[in-house]
């Protein structure tokens, strides 16, 4: 028995509209559960993917695999294996949370005799008892965000596709939310695309950030940082010679370099910030070298660029650079990080 | 199939539900009633040739021009407006069994609304003591003929109402095909201009698609089944367009 294919692969995904390009050759692979945040400027192509991978939109050109079946020629056997929440979470007004869950767990195929069990389950996981029997219509934004969500998670699909499920919810809503969908790591494969990105980096093992149609970064937060970024930096702020400070750097890793220099105070402190290619923590070891030589320093912290520094600064390259696809088509763990001085923030 | 039934008693439900199909209802049958009425009047000032069944089906295009737009101008429009088709069209089921779905149940409601107008003969017949006011072959072939005609109709609204997104575009959609159908086609019927040669083949097909002249068979008692077979290809031929166009949408959304 071979190894089970992975939950998600697509492969130079095109879509376009009329002439416009809103998926411009993508491809990445989500193994099984993993829960991958997909991340991208308004327009960048998310939900038009996501559509895809649902197979409610056809793709103009490109496959995509779920659970080793392509989407074009077996709608009906992905519809069985997906649960989608779509953008805005469209739901029916004029029905009660439990007739809606019931209605749809019978379209997706749940046995009468396990449905009632399983809608309960599903309300009791979303916090939705207390309004099982009130009209959607009716419920709030978070209310109905939940809704969708466990119409979503109903028939225990094995890959689940939401397009912004936090949008509008409050910070305990969202904490929710965060929790249900780290509960279902490793039963089922999660897409979510979001533009709430430490909810993102929160939740979600691997980041794939699209802009303009095309995948620009992917990996694990940590590897887009190194991958977007190239270095560590830290800030200092130091009092002394300057000019021995080179050696200072060389001493502790070959890679350090200044990289700003501020201006002293009148105590004669100043602000400098160095940068390194290594990826481990330098801290200590550069104070000690400070130090030894006769350095002043007041303050050493290390940058720790967040998802929305490595999100701006690969969609700001995607921006200035729209030739070269990326290379997503090798797993994310071979890439291979560089040094990319210019995309400092 | 599989989600048919499904999708049928769900459709069915909505429309139990929603006020707008009691507004409908209730409108209706007023207005049936006052007709009715006014046709017993008529009957009790002089004595007339044909049954009473005979000149009450003889207004059917009024509620088939204005009703059925009403009940299914909301069914594929709505769902488009709101984005509800993205959430079903995801589920194991095919844009087939959602159109047969709609188209279903608005018929239902339909026939049930018209077939309620039974109420009014029997009544007729139960004060007035009077067998003949419930002359069977006429009544019989009227209902048949709302049945059959039904079909073809119901799935005219369901195709205005899958080609836009807006209800209210939806309906007009609906009316203006229903009455070109209707009263388009009974007056290029009574035009002579279409008799000169080269038209001549259009004359026929006017000829073959005039709705009253089928009314008036099928009260007669008269069932040709070429007639049966033109609102069967009718209703067929509209539910795959109204199928089409809500695919063709998703094409090129």
């Amino acid at each position: 028995m071979s190894e089970p294919p992975a939950a998600i692969e697509v492969s130079r995904l095109v879509k376009s509209y009329g002439g416009v390009m809103a998926v411009h050759d993508i491809s990445f692979t989500v193994a099984r559960g993993e829960i991958v945040g997909f991340l991208g400027p308004n327009g960048a192509g998310k939900s038009t993917t996501m559509r895809i991978l649902t197979g409610y939109l056809p793709a103009t050109s490109g496959s995509v695999l779920i659970c080793g079946l392509p989407v074009a020629t077996q709608p009906g056997e992905i519809k069985r294996r997906i649960g989608y929440m779509p953008e805005n979470n469209p739901l029916p007004d004029d029905m009660r949370v439990s007739e809606y869950m019931y209605f749809r767990g019978r379209l997706k195929e749940i046995p009468r005799r396990k449905l009632g069990p399983r809608i309960d389950e599903v309300l009791e996981i979303c916090d939705l008892k207390r309004v099982r029997h009130k009209i959607i219509g009716q419920l709030s934004k978070g209310y109905r965000q939940r809704v969708g969500i466990a119409e979503a998670i109903l028939a225990e699909p094995p890959v689940i596709i939401m397009d912004e499920p936090t949008i509008g919810l409050d910070p305990h809503q969202i904490l929710i939310v965060r929790d249900l969908i780290a509960s279902l790591r490793g039963r089922m494969t999660v897409i979510i695309s979001s533009h709430i990105l430490p909810e993102i980096e929160m939740t979600c093992d691997r980041v794939l950030i699209i802009n303009q149609g095309r995948v620009v970064a992917q990996g694990t937060p940590a590897h887009l940082r190194r991958e977007i970024f190239g270095h560590s930096s830290y800030q200092l702020e130091l009092a002394g010679d300057p000019a021995t400070l080179t050696a200072a750097l060389a001493a502790v890793d070959d890679s350090f370099h200044v990289s700003a220099v501020g201006e002293p105070d009148p105590a004669g402190f100043r602000r400098i910030t160095v940068t390194t290619h290594r990826e481990g923590e330098l801290g200590e070891s550069l104070l000690a070298a400070l130090l030894a030589r006769n350095f002043r320093v007041r303050s050493l912290s290390r940058d720790n660029p967040t998802l929305e520094d490595v999100f701006l600064a690969a969609t700001r390259r995607s921006w200035d650079v729209v030739a070269p696809p990326p290379k997503e088509t090798s797993p994310p763990a071979d890439a291979q990080p560089g040094p990319n001085p210019d995309l400092s923030p | 199939m599989k989600h048919f039934p499904t999708l049928l008693s769900h459709e069915l439900r909505m429309l139990l539900v929603s006020p707008a199909t009691y507004v409908a209802a209730t409108l209706f049958l007023g207005f049936m009633g006052l007709i009715f009425t006014k046709i017993l009047e008529i009957y009790s000032g002089a004595a007339q040739e044909t049954s009473p069944a005979l000149v009450y089906f003889q207004l059917f295009w009024l509620p088939a021009c204005v009703m059925v737009p009403l009940l299914t101008m909301k069914c594929l429009a709505e769902e488009r407006r709101l984005g509800t088709i993205e959430t079903l069209l995801t589920t194991p089921v095919t844009t087939t069994e959602v159109v047969l779905a709609k188209f279903s149940a608005a018929y239902v409601l339909y026939v049930t609304l018209w077939s309620s107008t039974i109420g009014f003969f029997y009544i007729l017949k139960k004060f007035s003591g009077d067998a003949r006011f419930l002359d069977s072959g006429p009544l019989l072939g009227g209902y048949l003929f709302i049945a059959v005609s039904g079909l073809f109709f119901v799935a005219i609204g369901v195709f205005a109402s899958s080609v836009t997104s807006n209800q209210s575009v939806a309906g007009i959609i609906g009316c203006v095909a229903l009455a070109s159908l209707i009263l388009g086609g009974n007056a290029l019927s009574d035009s002579s201009w279409l008799e000169q040669g080269l038209l001549r083949p259009i004359k026929s097909i006017v000829d073959y698609a005039h709705v009253f002249s089928h009314r008036d068979d099928f009260t007669r008692g008269v069932i040709d089944s070429r007639h049966v077979i033109f609102y069967l290809s009718g209703t067929v031929l509209s539910l795959i367009f109204s199928i089409l166009s809500v695919e063709a949408k998703l094409l090129h959304a």
